[in-house]
């Protein structure tokens, strides 16, 4: 069975470049305002959105998604209106892979069951679900296969040979290569070790290979989505949408226009990709 | 929620997956996947090797001062009595302290760290992080880190840093760093969180020395199993003394790995009631506590299922306790096992109580209690008086209170 995921790369492959991945943090700094930013994504350039669900205690973040998951979190975001942002965004747009992000706790609480039928009513595609390696894939990776959603894992730098086929078992969608050992919003690594670590995850899988941690700039962009079959943007996107918040939490700028700037220069980057690659 | 299915032993657990029934487990990010099975190889590897025992052995003996003594508490056990003529009882269990106090570094804390120091080393780490909440943790890393050469980093809420000062000096005299966490309400929960990225940044020379019988499997294994020496010492001690095994034993509750200690060569002795004290706060009908067994509900945080609070989103509380080592919204998964199969009552008791039974302590044995262990005493002294006085109770004394004298005594109003 395709899903939008599946058709996206297809389509992508057609055209000859990688896919941007953009996450943002829903709720963040308020429900209708991430609507808003939500919506705007795909006309941005966004061919797959990661839609991140706030939690207290986000212990593979960094300080940045840290925040914005807090600020969420104090205007009432809650994994029931998460779900409610992807059914209010799937209204206007039926094609674009939505992925949510986040920790189990939420879900485990939901009910595991009611989770995955609401998640299929409002439109979401996979999920990434940093706590749960292969180790725990009944908790909620296989239910998720059979409820048709796909379940994308990380992979990391010590994910190693031995390793990688467990992790690969059980994913579908795409493969999200965690560039460097670290927490979100980290430094940019070396790029020929990141084209040598999607090698040789390919060399195990036939999915798409993204790769995220540390890519703020169009350039950037451009170089990892030379080696890969896509390049994950977040933090960089969640540190646009802080920049327009004063302390007392008053807009300095409108943060949806901030974050599709942003995501404009970074889609000419995957887009360059193209370009290169038909010279 | 169904009462667990009640096993032939109660000391079998964890299974492979590292699971206690339901609780327990591994739910970390991948980045830490290959770690921690490193960690169980490692630690299986150790635990069969007579050249591991003998050092923990030695190191335990010479440099940690055990076997801690078992006193029994004559004063406190007068007291008791004393409360039991007043209501026209002759009740009055007899009390027995298990003086973990007097360990090197002054608290349970030593056990684990110098089980876990020698893991490190076995494992050819050079960099030792730790979190702590009440501080004994972040000393007794910082003290072992200080024996063997390793640089050490010692996450710490910044409501902790301030509460338990002296603590953070003595961490900085061993030559820790210590970090102060602000997030949340900067206590341990957050010193955890920031000890896991610390890791996952940091994989290739860094070991995580836990503090608690909690985190994911093996670490609420090999935590309870090098802190188990104080129940196995309490066994044979009270065998020797009494003849007899004890009716009633009792330690508080955070984390839980003192608790943890004392109860597992317990379990099987079906004689033995055994009862784990939680932080009850202000109370439990607000927010203000930390007891998550009596109040709280299952859920998934810092890489086990376990008893947590939290809201009905899955999001984590913070919880409050005056006693900054129990100030933690879950618990060891094995806790929450023993919870559910009923081997183990788990009671709260509120901040008042625990102070009074700190200064009571004071006065009646001369041992000033860690605000963590005075909530266990504030426990005895509630149940002893309904127990006969040919009754025996043994409470652990997890740490001296030296680290809380600036805390009751603001709290008590008096200029330190």
């Amino acid at each position: 069975m395709a899903t939008r995921i599946d058709r996206k790369f297809a389509a992508l492959k057609a055209e000859g470049r990688p896919a941007l991945v953009t996450y943002f943090m829903g709720g963040d700094p308020d429900y209708e305002t991430s609507l808003k930013i939500m919506k705007a994504l795909p006309g941005s350039g966004s061919d797959i959105i990661e839609l991140g669900v706030p939690f207290s205690d986000p212990m593979a973040d960094g300080p940045a998604i840290q925040a914005a998951g807090l600020r969420a979190l104090k205007k009432g975001m809650s994994l029931t209106k998460t779900l409610a942002l992807a059914a209010s965004f799937r209204e206007s747009d039926n094609t674009t892979p939505i992925v949510l992000m986040g920790y189990y706790n939420p879900i485990y609480i939901y009910g595991v069951d009611r989770f995955l039928r609401d998640a299929v009513a409002s439109g979401i595609d996979g999920l990434i679900i940093v706590d749960l390696p292969p180790e725990m894939d009944a908790e909620l990776c296989i239910p998720a296969i059979k409820a048709g959603i796909n379940f994308i894992r990380l992979a990391t730098p010590t994910t190693d040979e031995k390793r990688l086929p467990k992790v690969l078992q059980n994913t579908s969608g795409f493969v999200y290569y965690v560039s460097m050992n670290g927490i979100t919003g980290s430094a940019l690594p070396d790029t020929s070790r990141v084209a040598d670590a999607v090698k040789r995850i390919k060399q195990h899988t036939d999915l798409p290979v993204v790769v995220g941690f540390g890519v703020k700039t169009a350039e950037q962009a451009k170089v990892i989505g030379t080696a890969a079959d896509g390049v994950v943007v977040g933090t960089a996107i969640v540190n646009a949408v802080a920049n327009t918040i004063r302390p007392d939490g008053s807009l300095v700028a409108d943060p949806a226009e901030a974050v599709a700037t942003m995501v404009q220069g970074l889609s000419s980057g995957v887009r360059a990709v193209r370009l290169a690659a038909a010279e | 929620m169904d009462k667990a299915v009640e096993p032939n032993s109660f000391k079998t657990g964890p299974d492979e997956e590292g699971m206690f029934g339901i609780f327990g487990g591994r739910f970390v990010a991948e980045t830490l996947m290959p770690l921690i099975l490193e960690l169980q190889q490692a630690y299986d590897d150790a635990k069969n090797d007579p050249a591991f025992k003998a050092e923990l052995r030695e190191l335990s003996t010479n440099y940690a001062g055990r076997p801690s003594k078992l006193y029994y508490a004559e004063g406190l056990t007068r007291h008791v009595r004393q409360l039991a003529k007043d209501k026209g009882l002759d009740g009055g269990a007899k009390i027995y302290f298990k003086r973990e106090d007097l360990n090197h570094t002054g608290s349970h804390k030593i056990n684990n760290c110098l089980g876990q120091i020698l893991l490190a080393k076995r494992m050819g780490k050079t960099r030792i992080i730790a979190e702590t909440g009440a501080g004994q943790h972040g000393v007794a890393s910082a003290t072992v880190s200080a024996r063997f050469g390793f640089p050490c980093v010692v996450y710490m809420g910044a409501t902790d840093v301030e509460r338990q000062a002296p603590n953070v000096f003595r961490m900085k005299l061993l030559g820790a760093e210590v970090k102060p966490v602000a997030s949340g309400h900067g206590t341990l929960k957050d010193a955890m969180n920031e000890a896991l990225r610390d890791w996952v940044s940091n994989v290739d020379d860094t070991y995580y020395l836990i503090g608690t019988a909690a985190g994911p499997h093996p670490y609420p294994e090999l935590v309870r199993d090098f802190q188990s020496v104080i129940g196995e010492e309490a066994r044979a001690q009270i065998l020797e003394r009494e003849g007899r095994l004890p009716d009633t034993i009792i330690a508080a509750v955070g984390g839980g790995s003192n608790a943890i200690g004392l109860f597992h060569p317990f379990l099987d002795d079906k004689s033995v009631e055994i009862i784990g004290v939680e932080a009850g706060g202000r109370g439990l009908d607000g927010e203000e506590h930390c007891a998550s067994m009596s109040a709280g509900s299952p859920g998934v945080l810092h890489g086990n299922r376990t008893y947590l609070l939290q809201n009905k989103d899955g999001q984590i509380l913070d919880g409050h306790s005056v006693s900054a080592g129990l100030d933690y919204p879950g618990v060891g998964p094995e806790h929450s096992w023993l919870r559910d199969t009923g081997r183990v009552s788990y009671v709260p008791i509120l901040d008042d109580e625990a102070l009074d039974a700190f200064q009571l302590t004071t006065r009646v044995e001369g041992i000033i209690p860690a605000l963590e262990s005075a909530h266990a005493i504030a426990q005895a002294v509630k149940i002893a008086p309904e127990m006969a006085q040919d009754k025996i109770m043994i409470v652990n004394l997890s740490g001296r209170g030296d680290k809380d004298v600036h805390t009751v005594g603001k709290l008590m109003g008096m200029e330190i």
